[in-house]
């Protein structure tokens, strides 16, 4: 089966320094895989790198194949083509990654007309925006959708960004951190969620994530990154159940023993 | 918590404080009579009417200048050129500043060097002075040169503003989710770019316009602006500073009509911020 992600050997410069080196990981269709990594190892730099939005400065060499599609050294009008049929993204902080002065409806309805635009369809918009709302099981859609994202709560953004996903309709999702700013019940509804739409859709998911409980229970394939190089990579039950990485061990340690203790507390 | 009860009350709706209907009453007040000034005025500006010099009374409410014509007609039309020499001013600053400061925010690194300093040197450059050259480069001083000489000194603070609020937009993720879904450039600046900073625009312009009042005033007071006799407030007041101690009033009643303007328009302007930017709405 062909990769809808494949990154081979991508290491990632600014003003000579390498940030992220020698990176390689591949997503298959259907397939749901884990970036993990403390902070600032260079999870979200290797995201933005696999859509070509590298911020200023920063170059990348390497391979990254999205959609059989070469991203490195490719026309940025090139690789938009592949934006938005092939990939979508949602980001840490919903209230940044939803605009502050648009009403959640409208910014849905954007998305969902692009994307109706590329395939030269004509849609309902407003009723596949409600319909959505729904699948992300925001509650009283036709309401919510004229909020303004300040007037709701952080799991209804990140739900909402999610409904903008998915409308997109990517074969490939890209997740970065989505659930780092939610409280612990909210983040298991917002998991379960994405979990289910990934399975549906048979959409591609890469999961990034510091936190090794969360990514545990959403991916089947995890790749670990320290100081922006992989340390291991392979199967969830195989890396975490035996990690051979000192720096894997030390994350698998820190939960078990987080773990315990929330066991002697309760 | 869970976040399945929605915890918003229904939208809220504008909020009129006081001070913007203040700013909003002033500012309508002078928009009211420079339209009435184009059909009536209660005297013919260019006629004689009265003694010379006559303090304010029932029939020259505001007096008469030095030639003997009544001052509250001449202020009457000051507010009109005030208010025409704003609007083209501030349009002449919006196209030029928002097109230039939107270029810089796109615009590559080495780009947008150039023009951040060149828009460095511009600001530096005193308004009045660009002005003044501009108005001494062409052939003559009038109302339109005064409305471009100002308008090009004030496009270079938007374009600084803008490129600056245009930056701080394009770093939110939201824009980044906004490309990766494949939208274009001018996709971006149309949907979150330009609502995004227009709040905080609309508020500079309202203010440039009052300094673009100012700015006319002051070059007609050095003679630079629109000749007689479509007078502005500047005019008038420099005409009445010879006589400033024994007629007073030739000075208060332009100055009390320009200052109520500029304060009308800051008032205005803060309220409009608060109408156009929901997240500054309470509840
Ligand atoms: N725009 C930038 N300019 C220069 N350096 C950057 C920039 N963005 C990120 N970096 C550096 O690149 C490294 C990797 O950053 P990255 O954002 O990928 O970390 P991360 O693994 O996503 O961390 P987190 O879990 O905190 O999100 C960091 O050391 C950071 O300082
Ligand atoms: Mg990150």
């Amino acid at each position: 089966m062909a990769d809808l992600l494949t990154i081979e050997n991508l290491t990632i410069r600014h003003v000579g320094r390498p940030l992220v080196s020698d990176v390689s990981l591949s997503v298959a269709a259907g397939e749901r895989v884990g970036l993990i990594g403390e902070s600032g190892s260079g999870k979200s730099l290797t995201a933005l790198a696999a859509i070509g939005l590298l911020p200023d400065g920063m170059t990348a060499s390497g391979s990254i194949r999205l959609s059989d599609r070469e991203v490195i050294g490719s026309a940025d009008r090139d690789v938009a083509g592949l934006r938005g049929t092939a990939v979508a993204t949602i980001f840490q902080e919903p209230l940044t990654a939803l605009d502050p002065l648009m009403r959640i409806g409208k910014q849905i309805a954007e998305a969902v007309r692009r994307r109706a635009h590329r395939d030269g369809r004509s849609v309902d918009v407003q009723a596949e925006v409600l319909g959505l709302m729904v699948r992300v099981a925001l509650p009283d859609p036709a309401r919510l959708a004229r909020a303004y994202p300040h007037e709701m709560s952080g799991g209804q953004r990140q739900r909402a960004a999610i409904a903008m996903a998915l409308a997109c309709r990517p074969s490939l999702l890209i997740a970065d951190e989505p659930t780092t700013a939610l409280d612990v019940t909210t983040q298991a509804e917002v998991l379960t969620l994405l979990e289910t739409l990934v399975r549906e859709e048979n959409m591609g998911l890469l999961f990034i994530s510091h936190d090794l409980p969360v990514v545990g229970t959403a991916v089947d394939r995890v790749v670990v990154l320290r100081a922006g190089e992989m340390v291991e990579q392979g199967p969830i039950a195989e890396v975490f159940g035996r990690p051979r990485h000192p720096y894997t061990l030390g994350l698998v340690e820190a939960a078990r023993a987080f773990d315990q203790a929330i066991g002697a507390a309760l | 918590m869970s976040d399945a009860t929605p915890a918003f009350a229904p939208l809220p709706r504008l909020r009129l404080t006081p001070a913007f209907l203040i700013g909003a009453t002033l500012v309508g007040l002078h928009v009211v009579v420079g339209l009435l000034t184009l059909i009536w005025t209660p005297y013919d500006p260019t006629a004689m009417t009265g003694g010379r010099l006559a303090p304010p009374s029932l029939a020259h409410w505001a007096g008469t200048d030095r030639l003997g014509r009544d001052l509250f007609t001449e202020i009457m039309i000051g507010a009109r050129i005030a208010l025409s020499v704003g609007i083209g001013a501030v349009a002449i600053a919006a196209a030029i500043g928002v097109t230039v400061g939107l270029l810089a925010a796109f615009a590559s690194r080495a780009v947008d060097d150039v023009l951040a300093a060149t828009l460095d040197i511009l600001i530096a450059f005193p308004t009045l002075l660009l002005a003044m050259l501009i108005v001494a480069a062409s052939d003559g001083a009038s109302l339109g040169t005064a409305i471009l000489a100002i308008g090009i000194a004030a496009s270079s603070i938007v374009a600084r503003l803008t490129r600056i609020l245009a930056r701080r937009v394009l770093a939110m993720d939201y824009i980044t989710a906004a490309r990766v879904s494949g939208t274009g450039w001018l996709g971006i600046v149309r949907i979150h770019v330009l609502p995004n900073i227009w709040p905080t625009l609309i508020v500079n312009f309202a203010l440039q316009f009052g300094l673009a009042v100012i700015a006319e005033a002051s070059l007609s007071y050095l003679g630079l602006g629109a000749p007689p006799p479509n007078a502005s407030w500047g005019r008038l007041l420099q005409e009445a500073q010879a006589t400033v101690y024994t007629a007073p009033f030739g000075a208060i009643a332009p100055g009390i009509a320009l200052v109520s303007l500029v304060i009308g328009l800051n008032l205005f302007a803060d309220g409009l911020r608060d109408v156009a930017d929901p997240t500054r709405r309470r509840r």
